[in-house]
């Protein structure tokens, strides 16, 4: 987040030196931040303090990459003639010297000629503020917000007076009241501010009702009973919105991970619900789901780069197909002998999975393969207290769509139809016409299908890996055995159950931990509900 | 759920044959058999290892074996003879392993690195001061001996009085010893949980005396093993033997039906398992001296179900055909993961498949099957030889 600021703030200056700098000319204000920058030369700390805060006083935005470059550490002078330039590492122990103000090549010497201008965290601190005060006027909103931000965190009363001048000076509402915050915390540092003050300055940290916030309010500690106590109170308030901030969190990560778990189960759902086979190479579906979106991705990157944000939206067909195709394999190939058998069904897939994941570690090799997120999938945004990412937020959307998509086949189509017929009653199934053993294939195949799937999204957020399945299988499991098997709401409510009680034992006992309580919790919940929350009825669940 | 169908689909070994209802002696000509090459193996490896035609390390590997052997058979009295398909029975083994490294730990005394005369080395590396209560008696050999038979047992008989009173059965109870293996998995990688995280125990110097590092010692040890591989066929043959045996067969082959005729199905189910439960720890016990580690990877979920391919690949429902099976596939694992690393995943894999679809009695039913071929063409039935031995 920082290097992004940074990065961005970075920009702004290069572009504002590029459009100025031709205006300006050799002016006379660029002589006098010239003449100041030569004055690192050779400078000790106290000399290199005294320039910073005489380059801020410029007020110029030109100085803000050289600010930058000194807290980076990437000015340096020579020796020879003590000119101050920025330097950029090149091959064979060289460095690129170039003009600290216009960024223009210079020389490329030995490093042995040229001596770093060292900073401490004393000058880093100094430079942070000069910085605030130069991008409070800058005249690029987003980089005043950041500045406002950052005179908050840092709560200089030095910066008082600069912040009050730009304060009057600012026109856009939102930077404004940044600014307010930050005045407001500034004069929370200090016990003798005047008791009106310093009420309106904690309402205002009461509203911002953040972490900082509270900080701000914790660390102020004035004479006035009246003001400590409402800063308490503050405290208190902001304390209680934190907590409901922190249960939203968790409901959200928790949301995400059932959602996971329902793309990994509900495959599972449906064989084992309809078939009642275990197919212990669940996993390995997903796997090979995964697999395809990584062979997807390569296949765009080498031939057609532009698709890149698209690359998803082929994987997803494909790595239907593809599982689909291997599931149909499996179920002509095994599982078709095994029927009536269930212990064998599992030994014999877990037999599959064991050859499905050696053959892709042959073909892939045993290393995590890199798989990218397309632009639409990076990156975050804050929802009042909540950083929720996009590929989150996306493979939400996505276990829902297969959800509904899965509930449509079920439901509306004639293949969905058959299959709950041969659930019902297999052998009446087989009276009516319909072809069991087409129906158990394309069952097998939509299953083994929607594996994939799930193999997609979680090549988004998890590692690319031949093991990839084995982390998911035991839980998704545990999903359909929670939920109960052969009802799609059992698997939604058992993974959103699942997923949401294990982020809320997180924070109290730890992540391994919270996954065996979750563990042992299903193990004693199946006692009382051997067939799970959503158990199928009648004569069927005898069948 | 569908356990009684499945059953019936492929007749178990014993089923439908009129010998099964005669009460039959102890040890058959399969049984002397089976305790024969026990005392061949006990006796000839030393003394091929004396002779120098042995190396070393191959007396420890049949000791390990050995241990898979006693595993596999436990397993085989609760799936092959009661139809409870344990996918966690790894865990007891490990149990069973870990009362006993907790011993070796503690005879380290102050040999170990940090030379601390109370505290393991993991323990002085994570900063603990005084040994937890759960440690507390493993110094003395009877106790841990114990621990490894009462603390697998005792899990087994909580986990089976919930699971068999409320009457899971078939592939749910597989998922769930599945998932109870997994959880301890995930507990005993922890470092909190004060079994030296996912290290494990190791670095054990001797046991009652004896250094672990001897030849000797490793030779005593396998000889151990064959003797409790015995010890446990005969068990094992005597509750399959006894009345109660019957029972637990009809269980496997018609539970309801056993409950209608008023048998009490939990209890006995109960018995078996917790009786599997105790064997594998034992075995777990031996097999830890003789590698010298066990480490939280020993209760993966994989290595469960590996132990049901040794059952399902020797034939179930023969306690011999267990032990045979234990060997061949952790022989041709050592074997392939030293020759051929990649290949032995899809050979374990294939193994899989090919035994449940082409060879759901293992390898004593092709043997059985072979056998009675000969006795066809010399005219004779089967199934009167059968009764006549």
């Amino acid at each position: 987040m920082l290097r992004v600021i940074r990065s961005v703030i970075t920009c702004v200056g290069l572009l504002q030196m590029f459009m100025l700098v031709p205006a300006y000319g050799q002016t006379s204000g660029e002589t006098s931040v010239r003449d100041e920058i030569s004055q690192l030369a050779e400078a000790d700390f106290d000399g290199i303090a005294d320039v910073i805060t005489s380059l801020a006083a410029t007020g110029d935005p030109t100085v803000a990459p050289v600010l930058h470059a000194l807290r980076a550490g990437d000015i340096y002078w020579r020796k020879s003639d003590q000119l101050v330039v920025r330097a950029e590492k090149i091959p064979k122990r060289m460095l690129r010297l170039l003009d600290p103000l216009t960024g223009a090549v210079i020389d490329e010497v030995k490093k042995r000629k040229v001596s770093k201008v060292k900073v401490n965290n004393t000058l880093r601190r100094t430079i942070d503020t000069a910085l605030g005060n130069l991008t409070l006027r800058s005249p690029d909103r987003i980089v005043r917000l950041d500045a406002a931000a950052q005179l908050f965190k840092n709560r200089d009363p030095d910066t008082l007076p600069i912040l009050d001048a730009a304060l009057a000076a600012e026109t856009d509402d939102d930077v404004a009241a940044a600014m307010r915050e930050a005045r407001a915390a500034i004069l929370l540092q200090d016990a003798e501010t005047s008791p009106s003050d310093a009420r309106t300055a904690i309402e205002m940290m009461i509203e911002r009702g953040d972490s900082d916030a509270r900080n701000v309010l914790a660390g102020y500690a004035p004479k006035n009973a009246a003001l400590s106590l409402a800063a308490e109170e503050g405290i208190a308030t902001i304390d209680r919105s934190l907590r409901l901030w922190s249960y939203a969190q968790n409901v959200w990560q928790g949301l995400s991970l059932g959602s996971v778990l329902l793309l990994a189960a509900i495959g599972l759902a449906i064989t084992f619900g309809v078939m009642g086979v275990i197919n212990m190479a669940h996993g390995e579906l997903v796997m090979i789901g995964a697999y395809t979106t990584f062979v997807v991705q390569e296949f765009i990157r080498t031939s057609a780069p532009y698709l890149f944000d698209m690359s998803l939206f082929i994987a997803a067909p494909l790595a239907f197909l593809t599982a689909g195709l291997v599931g149909i394999c499996i179920e002509r190939g095994v599982v078709r002998f095994l029927y009536g058998r269930p212990l064998e069904t599992l030994l014999a897939t877990w037999g599959v999975s064991l050859i499905l994941q050696q053959a892709v570690r042959s073909i892939f090799g045993p290393n995590n393969r890199e798989v990218g997120n397309p632009s639409f999938m990076s990156g975050a945004f804050e929802l009042g207290g909540l950083t929720i990412t996009w590929n989150r937020l996306w493979i939400i959307l996505f276990a829902l769509a297969v959800f509904v998509f899965l509930l449509f086949v079920m439901r509306r189509t004639m293949l969905g139809l058959q299959m709950r017929a041969v659930t019902q009653n297999r052998a009446m199934a087989a009276n009516m016409g319909i072809r069991t053993g087409w129906v158990d294939a394309m069952t097998f195949g939509l299953g083994a299908g929607i594996a994939g799937l799930a193999g997609v999204a979680l090549s988004q957020i998890d590692n690319v890996s031949p093991n990839l399945g084995q982390s998911y299988i035991v839980d998704s499991f545990m999903v359909v055995v929670f939920g109960g098997a052969g009802n799609l709401w059992g698997a939604l409510a058992g993974a959103f159950t699942l997923g949401i009680a294990n982020k809320f034992l997180e924070p109290f006992s730890g992540a391994v931990l919270a996954k065996v309580l979750v563990l042992i919790f299903i193990i004693l919940f199946i006692q009382k509900r051997p067939r799970g929350l959503f158990a199928l009825k009648g004569r069927a669940v005898e069948a | 759920m569908s356990a009684v169908k499945g059953e019936r689909a492929v007749p178990a070994p014993q089923a439908g044959h009129a010998a099964t209802l005669n009460r039959r002696r102890l040890l058959n000509t399969r049984g002397w058999t089976f305790l024969l090459v026990l005392a061949a193996v006990a006796v000839g490896v030393p003394w091929l290892n004396a002779t120098g035609a042995l190396p070393d390390y191959a007396v420890s590997l049949v000791g390990k074996y050995l241990c898979f052997a006693l595993l596999a058979i436990a397993l085989d009295l609760l799936w092959g003879y009661c139809g409870i398909l344990s996918l966690g029975h790894a865990a007891f083994f490990a149990l069973g392993g870990y009362a006993m490294g907790m011993h070796l730990m503690r005879e380290i005394g102050d040999r170990g690195v940090y030379a601390n005369p109370d505290l393991p080395d993991f323990m002085v590396f994570l900063n603990w001061q005084e040994l937890p209560w759960f440690w507390s008696g493993f110094d003395m050999f009877w106790f841990a001996a114990l621990m490894a038979l009462f603390v697998p047992g005792l899990l087994a008989f909580v986990f089976g009085w919930f699971a068999f009173r409320s009457r899971v059965t078939g592939v749910y109870l597989s998922i769930i010893t599945q998932a109870m293996t997994y959880a301890l998995m995930l507990a005993f990688f922890r470092n909190e949980m004060g079994f030296g995280g996912n290290n494990g125990l190791t670095d054990f110097k001797d046991v009652l005396g004896f250094d672990l590092a001897s030849q000797e010692t490793r030779t005593g040890l396998m000889v151990l093993s064959a003797i409790a591989v015995a010890i446990g066929f005969l068990i094992c043959r005597a509750v399959v033997i006894s009345k109660a045996g019957k029972v637990i067969v009809g269980i496997r082959d018609a539970e309801s039906r056993m409950r209608f005729l008023g048998y009490r199905v939990e209890g006995y189910k109960l018995f078996v398992f917790v009786l599997s439960a105790m064997l594998a720890g034992l075995a777990g016990a031996l097999y830890t001296p003789q590698v010298g580690i066990i480490n939280p990877g020993e209760f993966s979920p994989a290595n469960s179900i590996e132990v049901v391919i040794w059952v399902a690949l020797g034939g179930r429902g023969t306690l011999v055909g267990a032990a045979i099976g234990a060997v061949i596939v952790a022989a041709a694992k050592t074997v392939l993961t030293g020759l051929f690393p990649e290949a032995w995943l899809f050979v374990l894999g294939g193994m899989f498949v090919f035994v449940t679809i082409f060879m759901p009695r293992g390898v004593l039913g092709v043997w059985d099957a072979m056998v009675d071929g000969m006795w066809q063409t010399r005219g004779m039935d089967p199934r009167e030889r059968r009764l006549a031995s």
